[in-house]
């Protein structure tokens, strides 16, 4: 893992530079859709408009405070897609006669406000170093709750949201940010045992159990849960955070080639043996039958979208022109078919390009950190995004099976929209601890791992951060004491 | 409104999102660019004072001019391309005279039956230290071990590079790299 240097700038001008032109993308889309459908614009549009407007600022203006040296990139490509997404599903609720939008408005006030409270309050995202296992058993209780019977609420076969009485959320999508915070802080502090304890068998070094242990455990808790809500794009999402992480962690090959294996035995295992695996995987392989097409459980949706995308062409139909409200789930799990049919493949090759610079920043922020732990939250959280967003757009497009997962920053939905705002934060938190100019003192770490700042994570008497061996200090006098 | 306006409005919106796009991209410069350019790797050979220095130089660098490369100090410290050490020996201590054929993968150092060099010492940790290759260079990290490791007669206090030759203590064994 080595070192990137960055220029020390602020940049936050920018940030507002950039935050102005992806507002006006935003809320030009909603009234777009409006002009569209020859629809008179009224106060609805405007007031959300404003309210876009005045988080993002918000949010700008906290980071100017506390995060000067943050990533000035991050938050105006959010931003965009945060207010294309609502633009969407406002335009798809007045075909399908919906208030989707409202809720998705008032998700991403909440969804900002959390992020910006937890950029505010946490400062230093080293903290979160300190209790590994209190995220692991925040993961697994987060995971557990749709279970809870009661709480927990099933809909079209998964059992993956709770009732919160206003409204469902899906704690699956939260679990997402703590089992990656989980993954980050057990791998930084073990991951010399996890390199080079263990039997070495040929040309791959196989770790022992113990080091790998909690990490075995966290795994199947998150894949039996999920086989029992039978959520199979959180599957897929969860293991492939898994394996990116401990790959990240050790850089071996091995991992890797374990990982696909993996993956290749579960998916024949889990398309033979579960029933709605099996129909999905059919639907994908001849969506074009028309028995398939007519099931009930059958290839009627992806068809649809993709009829959507060819009637878009290389222009689109324009907002309001088109017709994406056929396609069940039109502002959810298929809004890039939407996206598709009326901004066209040059409006959706600029959300995927947005999706892309996205993750290149957030990876960039985790090659410039310091520290072991923000370097695998950050690259962490960045391999999530781009697998849910390879999982989503490859599944609208028929590339890969379609699987339930939401477009990040996007789909209608509250949870998601939450749990990627919160990523956000997290990451924006590295970015400024990657960017800022490196500080010297009497009391900074100058050298090593984790130089340039001082570590709140290794203050007195926190245990789990050092590396193997023993805890004592070390004795340099000739004939120290005994090992 | 007229079909054209509408028409022109929302190739307007394409437009400006490829826009932010190329904005974006554009003003990043050479921020994403992790190449030799705007590489600086903390070699053991420039000292802490140094390293934090070629950082700042790399840093006004690219605040300065954009067209003029900017020269970091970090890679012309890198020596000349040589081949990597092939032997670890011991030279002092109860195993002296042991030679450990190294074949460019890490090594553990201590006294856990695991260790790829198992020094039984009362004076060594049970994982004391790690010696692993990058570029053409072992480097030895001291994995906190108790009574530490000594390179040339210092305590290591973080990772450092280690040549042939160089005295490396662990305990009361004293080993070097040949080549």
């Amino acid at each position: 893992m080595h070192q990137v240097a960055a220029p020390a700038r602020p940049r936050r001008n920018t940030e507002l530079l950039l935050l102005l032109l992806g507002l006006g993308i935003g809320v030009g889309a909603n009234l777009l859709g409006a002009i569209g459908m020859d629809r008179e614009i009224t106060t609805e549009y405007w007031v959300q408009g404003a309210v876009l407007a005045i988080m993002a600022l918000l949010f700008h203006l906290v980071l100017r405070l506390k995060a000067r040296y943050a990533d000035p990139y991050i938050l105006p490509i959010v931003v965009t897609l945060n207010g294309l997404g609502i633009a969407m599903i406002h335009r798809i609720d007045v075909a399908e006669g919906d208030s989707a939008a409202s809720r998705q408005l008032v998700w991403t006030v909440v969804a900002m406000g959390s992020a910006i409270v937890l950029l505010w309050l946490l400062k230093d995202h080293r903290i979160l170093r300190r209790w590994p296992y209190l995220f692991l058993a925040i993961s697994g209780l987060l995971l557990l709750l749709p279970l809870v019977p009661g709480l927990g609420m099933e809909i079209n076969g998964a059992r993956i949201w709770i009732n919160l009485g206003v409204g469902s959320f899906q704690p699956g999508e939260v679990a997402k940010v703590t089992l990656a915070i989980f993954f980050a802080g057990y791998l930084s502090a073990n991951r010399d045992l996890i390199l080079l304890a263990g039997k070495r068998l040929g040309p791959i070094t196989f770790p022992r159990f113990r080091d790998m242990g909690p990490l075995v455990v966290a795994w199947l808790i998150s894949m039996g849960v999920l086989v029992f809500q039978r959520d199979l794009g959180s599957a897929i999402l969860f293991f492939g955070l898994f394996m990116a992480m401990i790959y990240l962690a050790t850089s071996r090959t091995s991992w890797i080639l374990l990982g696909l294996g993996m993956v290749a035995v579960g998916g024949v295992i889990a398309v033979n043996t579960i029933s709605h695996v099996g129909l999905r995987v059919d639907a994908w392989l001849n969506a074009f039958d028309p028995d398939v097409y007519n099931r009930a459980a059958g290839s009627y949706q992806i068809v649809q979208g993709l009829f959507g995308l060819a009637s878009g062409g290389l222009l689109g139909t324009g907002l309001g022109g088109g017709r994406p409200d056929i396609v069940a789930y039109a502002n959810s799990d298929m809004i890039i078919a939407s996206f598709g049919e009326e901004l066209g493949f040059i409006g959706l090759a600029a959300i995927i390009m947005l999706f892309v610079l996205l993750v290149t920043r957030m990876m960039r922020a985790a090659l410039g950190t310091r520290d072991t732990f923000g370097k695998l939250l950050a690259a962490g959280l960045a391999f999530t995004m781009a697998l849910q967003c390879f999982v989503v757009i490859g599944g609208v497009t028929m590339v890969i099976p379609l699987t339930g997962l939401t477009t990040p920053f996007m789909a209608a939905g509250g949870s998601s929209l939450l749990a990627n705002w919160l990523v956000v934060a997290l990451v924006l938190m590295v970015s400024q601890s990657a960017r800022r100019p490196v500080a010297v003192g009497p009391m900074v770490n100058a050298s090593g791992a984790g130089s340039g700042h001082q570590d709140p994570a290794t203050g007195p008497g926190i245990p789990g951060t050092g590396t193997p061996g023993t805890g004592t200090p070390v004795i340099t006098a000739p004939g120290g004491r005994t090992a | 409104m007229s079909e054209l306006a509408v028409a022109a409005l929302r190739l307007g919106l394409l437009l400006v999102m490829w826009i932010l796009i190329i904005s974006i991209v554009s003003s990043q410069g050479r921020d994403l660019m992790v190449g030799a350019r705007n590489k600086v790797r903390a070699r053991s050979g420039t000292g802490t004072p140094v390293a934090a220095g070629a950082v700042g130089a790399a840093a006004v660098a690219q605040n300065g001019s954009s067209e003029a490369p900017p020269v970091s100090g970090g890679q012309s410290a890198s020596p000349p391309a040589r081949p990597l050490a092939t032997q670890l020996v011991v030279t002092e201590g109860p195993l002296k005279n042991t030679v450990v054929q190294l074949n460019g993968t890490p090594l553990l150092l201590g006294r856990a039956e695991d260790a790829d060099l198992v020094l039984e010492d009362d004076y060594v940790s049970g994982r004391h230290a790690r010696l692993f290759p990058q570029g053409s260079r072992w480097f030895l990290e001291d994995l906190g071990s108790t009574n530490g490791t000594f390179v040339s007669g210092n305590p290591l206090s973080r990772t450092v590079a280690v040549e042939p030759g160089t005295p490396i203590r662990i305990g009361k064994t004293v080993l070097e790299l040949r080549s």
